[in-house]
């Protein structure tokens, strides 16, 4: 039993950032998590299989580049558990970081399922702990599967990257359901250690909410290397048996069918409202199952109770929850934050090659009938990218014709995860592509691409 | 402490004001609420007062200059105090507008920390009010509106707010930016139309001197706005013309009689304002605003009467004239009128009109059509009053004839509207007894 200004319920990175910033800003803070400190992101998301991709990135350095660098490694083997157990500690690393950052900022880490009751309390075990300003909704979200056809979760063929991130070893097949980021950064990883991968992808093309381009372009590259690609496909039907997986898939009007040893669902995700007091405690949800906040302020419908990250709705990247996080925080502290622009919050995919994008696609300016004009730089005839071997992919930026704005800029290739974020600085900052474009750049170097697509944009690249 | 005293908005379409007098003189004591200087409006000269006491230590501009809204025009402070830095900050190249709305009192060394006032937001879109009490600071909140001008008169912009503001003309100086420390953002610039660009005016000289073809003369505050207006209006207002004529000859007569009576003499504008009032209760669609997404029907006549002044125009409003007697609108209308020439209106005295008349008939003119004062959507031209021959059940009489056209905006008042609305007020004119029914 104890009283503080504000209990944050949850710890992933929408609720411990939320909770840092709460301290900073002299509030007395509580966090409560049942697991590990960092939620799904440092535990079982954005951090480990971001490690397994290094892996996966090293395997293709040594099988594809390496000879031709003058580098002889004989013959390249690869071990699932090793690199495993490497994203495990590197989680862990994460996750004791977070840790530290609790308690060099005073905050009490209340270990447990913090349940809502009405006034501003929470209950963790037997424990009913007062918020005297604010409670934070941040519980997160959850990998879920396809019940509907057979495609339940059951942890041994059926399963979802909760399950992937502990494999001590790759399955010979595996089918992967859902070509988003993870479906996509999976398929990467797996492809690598040797596993012979079906990528299935309801919607027309796998990633589908980036630029067609950059799905098309991927695509290419992941029949290049061997992943069986198949979109606009719709697995009817499911027979799961103890060691194999049989999948019938519509696709082009043609039924396949897919035999495999596992399947990874890839699909969706469920948030985490159910039996934690919203209901007693006046929170209501959406019709899509999100807890409905006020868009300006994130509170609920209960006055003092707020809700961030995934559960108050999409996107669903840690990246949108943590800013929510800090937001939050500086509004209970009383200040007036900027509001969140959600559209130009970025988007990453951080298989090989990545996918990284900001604003709007192609198709989006065209329904949305704006005059625009396409620039694309390929990384092919960047100097840079061909030292590296790094030639895949392209930068694409799409520039409002009256104005010049960046309307959306999409990267696929090495890297683009980093470079994305001088066109989020642009557009955060409604610079045209005139300035990006006046801005020196570096050379040689992979975000000259960038500046050679705002030049494109307007009719003048250089290097092509 | 040392106080700036800045150009504020006294009228609602105010951008910039010319200093016409300084009433007050470096070194002078002043007291809040004394009158420092008259300004010269888009609309009227109106005095711009101290906010605070203390003595009147410099003029930041002189006599005749034109400045921008928010821009320094002198200091207050004690007596001996060093405002050189003030003033120097002022005066850097490129400072003309700093549009803080009111005085704003300030220590050197927290020029850089205030976002500024909550009531400078308002002032590009609201009539402010003439001058009213001091204006406090909102609490320094991360976020408060605050104009873009910033101290040194840099107007911090995105560089697609200025792109958008170049093409389409916007002035970004008055615009309050809503981007971080107050920087003008996209979105602070929606819904906004072109206005010109704050340019330099002089005092005007209207006529070419001996021997010269032609004077270059500036545009005065008051020709800008009526251009702005105007143009507005003839451009995107669907305009269409309903002409009649008024047999006014028992108008005539009916004055002739009131002509013997104590008061004010009754003029046939002020017989007009009031019938036109009267007959607009009766057609409401008439009596409107058009408001782009909506159409404003009055349910109060507020008649707006235009009056010539010196380089220019002014419309003056008689308010609730369909519930003023003729005296009491002969008595306003002379007031108003005499007060408009002398530039001494206030902004509430020439706005919110429901609808307008325009009477050239004094300077002989038979007919003409009268452009809208938008968001008006309607208004009535008057001609002369003049004897004709007419023919009445077969004989020809001579009778006074007035021919008055009504310029109608027909986004909301059609054909037919405008005409039935005309048929009752020649009614009522035609049977003056009608106006006391």
């Amino acid at each position: 039993m104890a009283n503080f200004d504000v209990i944050v319920v949850g710890g992933g990175p929408a609720g411990y950032v939320c909770a840092i910033r709460c301290a900073q800003l002299g509030l007395n803070t509580a966090v409560v998590e049942k697991e590990k400190l960092g939620g799904v992101c440092v535990n079982i998301g954005c951090i480990p299989t971001k490690a397994l991709l290094q892996s996966s990135h090293v395997a293709h350095l040594a099988r594809a580049d390496a000879k031709e660098m003058g580098i002889e490694l004989g013959e390249v083997k690869t071990d699932y558990g090793v690199a495993m157990k490497r994203s495990r500690r590197v989680s862990d690393q994460n996750s004791k970081g977070v840790e530290y950052l609790m308690k060099k900022n005073k905050i009490t880490v209340l270990k447990g399922t913090g349940v809502l009751q009405p006034g501003r309390k929470v209950k963790v075990g037997n424990d009913v702990h007062t918020a005297g300003k604010a409670v934070v909704i941040a519980t997160g979200s959850r990998v879920k599967g396809i019940p509907q056809i057979g495609l339940e979760l059951n942890g041994t063929t059926v399963f979802s990257s909760d399950e992937a991130l502990f494999l001590e070893k790759a399955p010979a097949s595996m089918a992967i359901v859902g070509a988003g980021a993870v479906g996509c950064e999976f398929a990467d990883i797996f492809h690598a250690f040797g596993t012979k991968v079906t990528l299935i992808e309801a919607l027309p093309r796998i990633l589908p909410l980036e630029d067609a381009e950059c799905s098309q372009a991927l695509t290419k590259s992941y029949q290049g290397r061997g992943i069986t690609v198949y979109a606009g496909a719709k697995v009817t039907k499911a027979q799961v048996g103890k060691d194999q997986v049989t999948l019938t898939v519509e696709t082009g009007g043609k039924t396949e069918s897919v035999k495999v040893d596992r399947v990874l669902m890839a699909a969706g995700r469920a948030v985490n409202t159910e039996n934690m007091g919203f209901r007693e405690a006046g929170v209501q949800l959406t019709d899509r199952g999100f807890v409905k906040v006020n868009l300006e302020t994130l509170e609920t419908t209960s006055p003092g109770v707020y809700c961030i990250g995934d559960v108050a709705g999409p996107p669903m990247l840690a990246h949108k929850g943590s800013r929510e996080g800090v937001t939050v925080a500086e509004r209970i502290a009383g200040q007036h934050p900027h509001p969140i622009k959600y559209d130009n919050i970025p988007s990453v995919t951080y298989c090989h090659p990545e996918v990284a994008s900001i604003g709007l696609t192609e198709d989006a300016c065209k329904e949305q009938k704006l005059d625009f004009q396409v620039g694309r730089f390929p990384f092919s005839a960047n100097g840079r990218a061909r030292a590296a071997a790094e030639t895949e992919g392209f930068v694409k930026i799409i520039r409002g014709k009256k104005y010049g704005e960046i309307l959306g800029a999409h990267i696929i290739g090495a890297h683009a995860s980093e470079m994305i974020h001088e066109l989020v600085v642009a557009r955060e900052n409604e610079f045209t592509v005139e300035e990006v474009d006046l801005a020196v750049h570096a050379h040689p170097t992979l975000s000259e691409a960038i500046a050679e697509a705002a030049l494109d944009s307007m009719g003048r690249a250089l290097h092509i | 402490m040392a106080t700036k005293v800045v150009m504020e908005a006294l009228s609602p379409t105010m951008e910039e004001g010319r200093l016409v007098e300084w009433k007050k003189q470096e070194g002078d004591k002043v007291a809040q609420g004394d009158v420092l200087a008259e300004v010269e409006t888009d609309k009227a000269v109106m005095d711009l007062v101290a906010r605070h006491d203390g003595t009147l230590l410099k003029h930041a501009i002189e006599a005749g200059a034109t400045v921008p809204v928010g821009a320094l025009v002198g200091v207050i402070g004690e007596p001996g105090e060093d405002v050189s830095a003030l003033v120097a900050k002022a005066e850097q190249p490129g400072s003309k507008a700093t549009p803080v709305a009111q005085t704003e009192s300030r220590t050197p060394e927290a020029e850089t920390t205030k976002p500024a006032a909550d009531t400078t937001a308002q002032m590009t879109s609201m009539p402010p009010a003439p001058p009213a009490a001091a204006i406090t600071e909102s609490q320094a909140a991360s976020r408060a509106p605050a104009p873009a001008g910033g101290d040194g008169g840099r107007v911090k912009a995105s560089p697609l707010a200025r792109k958008i503001a170049a093409e389409r003309g916007l002035d970004l100086h008055g615009v309050t930016g809503s981007g971080p420390a107050g920087r003008i953002i996209q979105r602070d610039l929606e819904g906004l139309t072109a206005r010109p660009a704050a340019a330099a005016a002089a005092v005007p000289a209207f006529r070419p001197a001996p021997g010269e073809p032609y004077a270059d003369v500036p545009l005065t505050q008051i020709r800008k706005t009526i251009a702005r207006r105007l143009s507005q209006s003839i451009g995107p207002v669907p305009t269409f013309y309903l002409t009649t004529e008024i047999d006014m000859t028992r108008v005539w007569e009916a004055r002739e009689g009131l002509k013997s009576l104590d008061g004010p003499k009754i003029s046939f504008n002020d017989i007009l304002i009031k019938a036109t009032a009267l007959a607009l209760r009766q057609h409401p669609a008439c009596n409107s605003w058009w408001r782009d997404d909506h159409i404003r029907y009055w349910n109060e006549v507020h008649i707006g009467m235009a009056v010539a002044i010196e380089d220019g125009l002014i419309t003056p409003v008689i308010r609730y004239a369909d519930q003023k007697s003729l005296r009491q609108i002969a008595t306003e209308a002379r007031d108003l009128a005499g007060r408009a020439r002398e530039r001494r209106l206030q902004p509430d005295e020439y706005t919110g009109a429901t609808f307008s008349i325009s009477n050239l008939g004094m300077l002989d003119i038979d007919q003409f059509t009268a452009i809208i004062n938008p968001p008006e959507t309607g208004i009535l031209a008057i001609g002369a009053i003049t004897e004709k021959p007419v023919i009445i059940e077969g004989a020809i009489e001579v009778r006074r004839r007035l021919r008055v056209t009504m310029s109608c905006d027909h986004r909301v008042v059609d054909g037919a509207t405008g005409a039935e609305f005309l048929k009752t007020l020649k009614t009522m004119l035609e049977n003056p007894l009608a106006l006391v029914w």
